[in-house]
C-alpha cells in the first residue's frame, strides 16, 4: 500500500500531514479535532455534535455561512462527529486550495466573536429535528441509544450515542459552547492532513501561513475510562416497527489493540454476506430471520461488538437468540474453515483498497492519514494495519470470539412492535432513552 | 511569507478545463456495447451493465417485476447455487449491487484488478444464466414481502410511495420500483422467467468496463464473457411499455393529500409536480435553476427552511430527470408543530422564483461557479467514471456531454434561467403531501388555502 506522505509539526503543536497526488486536479483539506461525544459530561450529552455545527455558521473575518464561499469555489464539504474526534473536510478545486486553508484556520483561531446566541439557537433547533429525524421518527432509531446505555455505566462516557439527550441539548447554553471551543478546539489538539494535487513544500508553507500564528491551547488529558458489564442485562423496548428485531452487545478489544482486527473479521464470518453463518443459517435455511448484522464497533476506550437480527413474521426473538448463540458457540469451538478465512482476507483487503480511491470525504486518503495519527500516533500505518488481518489466522479468531464473546455477559435488547411483548426475548426491564 | 490578510477571502484562480478520459465504444456481433476507460491510478476495476429497461415497464398488475427479476440474478447463476454466487463474489473481494429504477438496471460490480477476468464472468453468468430456482424464488419473495411490511413504517418511504402515485397515477411512473405488498403475492416464477427473457437482451444492454488495464484488454475480456450470449429479436410489450413511459401522464389538479401516523415526531413532507424528460433542451438551465432552489447547502430552500427557522435538519429540492417527464420535487422533513408554517414557506419559495424574487445574477453566479470549478472531482475514481458513462447510454447523450458540461453552463445568461423558471415550475399545480400527525398538523393546514387534505391510506 504505497500513500507516501510527511509529516510536520508546526510550532503552535498542529500536526500536518502531506501526501501528494495528482491524478486529479483537486485537493482534499482534511481537519480532525481530537474531542467526540466521549469528553461530554452527564447533563450535557449531545455537545461535541451540535459544536461541529456551530463551525459552520461563520468566524471573525467571514461572519457570514461557512458553505457559501467553498460552494462558490466548487468545493465539496462536511464534517462529522464521533465518540472519539470531530472532523471537518474540503475537497476543492487546485485553484481554491488556499481558499479552504483561509476558512478552516478562521474558525480554528477566530470563531468565538463571531458565535452568537441567535446562531447557537438555531443550529440547536436544527440539531433537535436531525434528532427526531434519524432516531426518534425512524423505526428501531432508539435501539443502539438504548443498548450503549445498558452497556455503559452512567458516568461513562460511551453511555451516550454522540446525538445526545434532547433535554440535555436544550438545557445547554452558549457559554458552554464558548467554554468547549476554548478547551478543545485549538492546535495541539488537531491534525490536518492535505491530499492531493499539492506540492509538498508549497503547502506546508502555505498551511504554517494560515495556521502557524494561532495560539497553543491548554493541554487535553486523554480521557481514561474502563468498562465492564458485572452481569447480563435482558431489555424490552416497543417501538413502531412491524417486525421484532434483537440487539446483542458485548464489550470487547478498544480500536488497534489486539482481538480488534480479529473481531472485526469474525463480523464477516458471522454477518457479511450470504455466506456467512448467521445469513446462511438463520435467513437462508431456517427462515427465521429477515435480515442479520454484526459488527466490531472499534473505538478508542474500548469496543463493542453486536449483533442483530430481525425476525420473520411469527418468530419469536427468543429462537433467534438461541440460534445465534448456537452459531457462535460452533465458531468459537471450531474455528472458521479455510474458505471462510479467504473470503474474508480478500473482502477485508478489497475495502482497504477501495477506501483508498479518494483523496479526500469520509474515509478518503487524508481522512484515513489522519485517523491513523489521531490514534495512534502514526499518519503511515497503512501496511501495519493490513497487517493485522493478514496475519489474523483461524485459531485467533476463535479464540478471540471464545474470550470475549461467548459467555461473556452481554445486553440483549429485544425491540418488539407496540404490544407485542410476547415476541420478545426474555427480559428483566424496560430499556430507558432519555 | 507575508501574514494572512484576514480582511479578504482569498479569490480562486480559473481551473483548467476538464478533459473526460477517453470512450472507446465497440458494438459485438450480438448487439451488446462494450464501452472501455482506461482508469489507471489504483488496480481496481468497475464493471457497470446497464440494461435499458426498469420499473417503468413493470406490467400494470404486476408491479415490482423488474425489481424481483433484479433481485433472482445473484440466487443462482451458471453452474454455481445461489451461495455458491456469493461465495465466489466474496473470494474476489467484489463490491456488487443492482439497481432498478424507472428507466433502467444497473449492475454494479467493483473488484480488484487481478480478479477482472473472474469479475466478468460471474458478471455474465448473473445476466445470462440465473437459475431462476422455484425454492430461491419463494424464498426471496418472502423477503420481499417482509422488506415491504417495515417500509410501512419509514416515513420516507410512505411519502415516496405515496407521492408517485399522487402524480402519475396509472403511468409508468406511478409506482415504485419495488412494488407493493400486494402485487408481490400475484408475481409467479413464470412472470420473472418470462420478462428476463423479453428485457435481458443483449442489443438492450451496455456494459461499461472502467480500470487498471489497457482499452485492448479490457474488451478482449469483455468479449470473452459476453460474446456468446446470442441476438433475440425485440419484445412488442417492453418495447410498448419504454414508449408509454416517454407519454406525459393525465394531467392532475393540485392537491393536498395526508397520510396519517399518529404520535409522529416529525412530518414528512413532498411538493412538486410533473415536469420535463432528461431530453429537454432546458435541461442544463434547469440543473443552474435547481441549485438556486434548492440543490445545494446554500439554496433558498435550505436557508429558509433549515438555516432561517430551524424547522428541519435540511430540505432540497430536484428535477429528477428521466426518458419520460420526470418529477419536480421539494422534500423535507419537519418538526410536527410547523408542518402548515413549512409548507407555506415552500410553496411562497416556488412562486417567488418565478415571480416576485427571480433568481439574481449573484445566485446565478454562485449556481454557477459550484458547479463548473468542482467538476473533476465527479471523476475520481473508477465507479464514478464507470456510472457517469453509463448515463451517455441509458440518455443517448453525445461522446463529448462531460467535456461540453461546463461550456454549457458557462454560456447560459440570467434570462435563460428566468425563462425555464416560469416555464417548468408551476406553484399552481404542486400537489402536497404530507405524512404525520393529523390532530396536530390539520389546523395548520386548513390555513393554507389549499382545502381540506384528502385522506390516503398507507398503501
Amino acid at each position: 500500500m504505497d500513500i507516501p506522505f510527511t509529516r510536520h509539526t508546526l510550532g503552535n503543536g498542529l500536526s500536518v500531514i502531506l501526501h501528494e497526488d495528482h491524478d486529479c486536479p483537486i485537493v482534499a483539506v482534511n481537519l480532525w479535532y481530537h474531542v467526540g461525544s466521549k469528553n461530554e459530561v452527564p447533563g450535557r450529552t449531545g455537545f461535541a455534535h451540535l459544536f461541529e455545527h456551530l463551525m459552520f455558521e461563520g468566524s471573525a473575518h467571514h461572519d457570514r455561512g461557512y458553505f457559501h464561499p467553498l460552494q462558490e469555489a466548487g468545493a465539496l464539504l462536511n464534517g462529522s462527529t464521533s465518540s472519539d474526534r470531530t472532523n471537518y473536510w474540503e475537497v476543492v478545486p487546485t485553484s481554491a486550495f488556499e481558499l479552504a486553508l483561509w476558512m478552516e484556520s478562521d474558525r480554528m483561531g477566530f470563531l468565538l466573536p463571531a458565535l452568537t446566541a441567535a446562531k447557537f439557537n438555531n443550529q440547536r433547533d436544527v440539531v433537535l429535528n436531525e434528532r427526531r429525524q434519524n432516531y426518534e421518527n425512524r423505526p428501531y432509531g432508539l435501539a443502539t441509544m438504548a443498548t450503549v446505555a445498558a452497556l455503559y455505566a452512567p458516568d461513562h462516557p460511551y453511555h451516550w450515542l454522540t446525538i445526545g439527550s434532547a433535554d440535555d441539548l436544550r438545557a445547554s447554553s452558549l457559554e458552554e459552547a464558548h467554554a468547549f471551543f476554548a478547551r478543545y478546539y485549538h492546535p495541539a489538539n488537531a491534525s490536518l492532513a492535505i491530499a492531493g494535487d499539492i506540492e509538498p513544500d508549497v503547502a506546508l508553507a502555505l498551511a504554517d501561513r494560515y495556521f502557524g500564528d494561532i495560539a497553543p491551547g491548554p493541554p487535553v488529558a486523554p480521557v481514561l475510562r474502563d468498562a465492564t458489564l458485572p452481569a447480563p442485562v435482558r431489555l424490552l423496548q416497543e417501538d413502531r416497527v412491524e417486525l421484532p428485531r434483537v440487539y446483542l452487545a458485548w464489550h470487547s478489544p478498544a480500536m488497534f489493540k489486539a482481538g480488534d482486527a480479529e473481531l472485526d473479521l469474525v463480523s464477516d464470518v458471522l454477518a457479511n454476506g450470504k455466506t456467512s453463518r448467521l445469513y446462511r443459517a438463520l435467513v437462508y435455511s431456517r427462515r427465521i430471520a429477515t435480515e442479520v448484522a454484526a459488527f466490531q464497533n472499534s473505538r478508542e476506550l474500548g469496543s463493542f461488538f453486536q449483533v442483530i437480527a430481525t425476525a420473520a413474521p411469527g418468530r419469536t426473538l427468543a429462537e433467534l437468540e438461541t440460534a445465534i448463540d448456537e452459531e457462535m458457540a460452533t465458531l468459537a469451538a471450531e474455528g472458521p474453515d479455510s474458505d471462510e478465512m479467504e473470503r474474508s482476507l480478500a473482502q477485508a483487503e478489497a475495502q482497504f483498497v477501495y477506501r483508498l480511491q479518494t483523496v479526500g470525504g469520509f474515509g478518503g486518503k487524508s481522512d484515513q492519514l489522519n485517523a491513523y495519527n489521531t490514534f495512534i500516533g502514526q499518519p503511515g500505518f497503512f501496511d501495519q494495519d493490513l497487517a493485522r488481518y493478514r496475519n489474523a489466522t483461524a485459531e485467533g479468531l476463535r479464540s478471540t470470539l471464545a474470550t470475549y464473546l461467548c459467555g461473556q455477559p452481554r445486553v440483549s435488547l429485544s425491540v418488539v412492535p407496540k404490544g407485542q411483548i410476547e415476541l420478545a426475548a426474555p427480559f428483566d426491564g424496560r430499556a430507558v432513552v432519555q | 511569507m507575508s501574514p494572512v490578510d484576514r480582511s479578504r477571502l482569498p479569490v480562486p484562480g480559473t481551473s483548467p478545463s476538464y478533459r473526460f478520459p477517453e470512450v472507446r465504444k465497440v458494438r459485438l456481433p450480438n448487439g451488446l456495447c462494450v464501452w472501455t476507460v482506461e482508469h489507471r491510478s489504483v488496480p481496481v476495476v468497475t464493471l457497470v451493465l446497464l440494461v435499458g429497461v426498469g420499473s417503468a415497464a413493470d406490467p400494470a398488475a404486476r408491479p415490482g417485476l423488474a425489481s424481483l427479476t433484479g433481485d433472482m440474478l445473484d440466487e443462482g447463476a451458471g453452474d454455481r447455487s445461489a451461495l455458491e454466487v456469493h461465495d465466489a463474489l466474496a473470494r474476489i473481494g467484489a463490491s456488487f449491487d443492482t439497481e432498478v429504477g424507472p428507466d433502467a438496471t444497473l449492475l454494479t460490480l467493483t473488484t480488484l484488478d487481478r480478479f477482472r477476468q473472474r469479475g466478468l464472468r460471474l458478471l455474465a453468468d448473473l445476466v445470462l444464466r440465473p437459475r431462476f430456482d422455484p425454492d430461491e424464488f419463494e424464498r426471496v419473495r418472502q423477503l420481499r414481502a417482509n422488506r415491504l411490511r417495515q417500509l410501512r413504517d419509514l416515513p420516507p418511504a410512505l411519502a415516496d410511495r405515496a407521492f408517485a402515485s399522487l402524480l402519475y397515477g396509472s403511468h409508468p411512473y406511478g409506482h415504485l420500483a419495488i412494488g407493493s405488498e400486494d402485487a408481490l403475492q400475484q408475481i409467479a416464477l413464470e412472470d420473472v422467467r418470462q420478462y428476463h427473457r423479453r428485457a435481458y437482451r443483449p442489443s438492450a444492454i451496455t456494459l461499461v468496463a472502467v480500470g487498471d488495464a489497457s482499452h485492448e484488454q479490457l474488451l478482449a475480456d469483455a468479449s470473452e464473457a459476453f460474446g456468446h450470449w446470442p441476438e433475440s429479436d425485440p419484445d412488442p410489450t417492453i418495447a410498448e411499455a419504454l414508449a408509454r413511459a416517454l407519454q406525459p401522464p393525465a394531467a392532475a389538479p393540485a392537491r393536498l393529500a395526508l397520510v396519517d401516523r399518529p404520535g409522529a415526531a416529525q412530518s414528512e413532507l413532498r411538493l412538486g409536480h410533473v415536469a420535463v424528460p432528461r431530453s429537454t433542451p432546458d435541461y442544463h438551465a434547469l440543473v443552474l435553476l435547481n441549485m438556486v432552489l434548492g440543490g445545494q447547502f446554500v439554496s433558498r430552500i435550505n436557508m429558509n427552511l433549515r438555516e432561517g427557522k430551524g424547522f428541519t435538519y435540511g430540505a432540497r429540492t430536484s428535477f429528477d430527470f428521466r426518458r419520460g417527464p420526470g418529477p419536480f420535487q421539494l422534500q423535507v422533513s419537519v418538526q410536527t408543530a410547523v408542518t402548515g408554517e413549512a409548507i407555506r414557506e415552500a410553496i411562497g419559495e416556488l412562486r417567488a422564483i418565478r415571480a416576485e424574487r427571480p433568481v439574481t445574477p449573484q445566485e446565478l453566479e454562485l449556481a454557477r461557479a459550484a458547479l463548473t470549478r468542482g467538476y473533476p472531482r465527479n471523476f475520481e475514481t473508477a465507479e464514478q467514471i464507470a456510472r457517469s458513462t453509463a448515463q451517455l447510454a441509458l440518455y443517448g447523450l453525445p461522446d463529448n456531454y462531460f467535456e461540453r458540461f461546463v461550456p454549457t453552463i458557462e454560456a447560459l445568461r440570467l434570462d435563460d434561467v428566468l425563462r425555464v423558471a416560469r416555464a417548468h415550475l408551476d406553484d399552481e399545480r404542486v400537489t402536497t403531501l404530507v405524512v404525520g400527525d393529523r390532530a396536530i398538523v390539520e389546523p395548520g393546514l386548513a390555513t393554507l388555502g389549499l382545502g381540506v387534505a384528502e385522506a390516503l391510506l398507507p398503501a
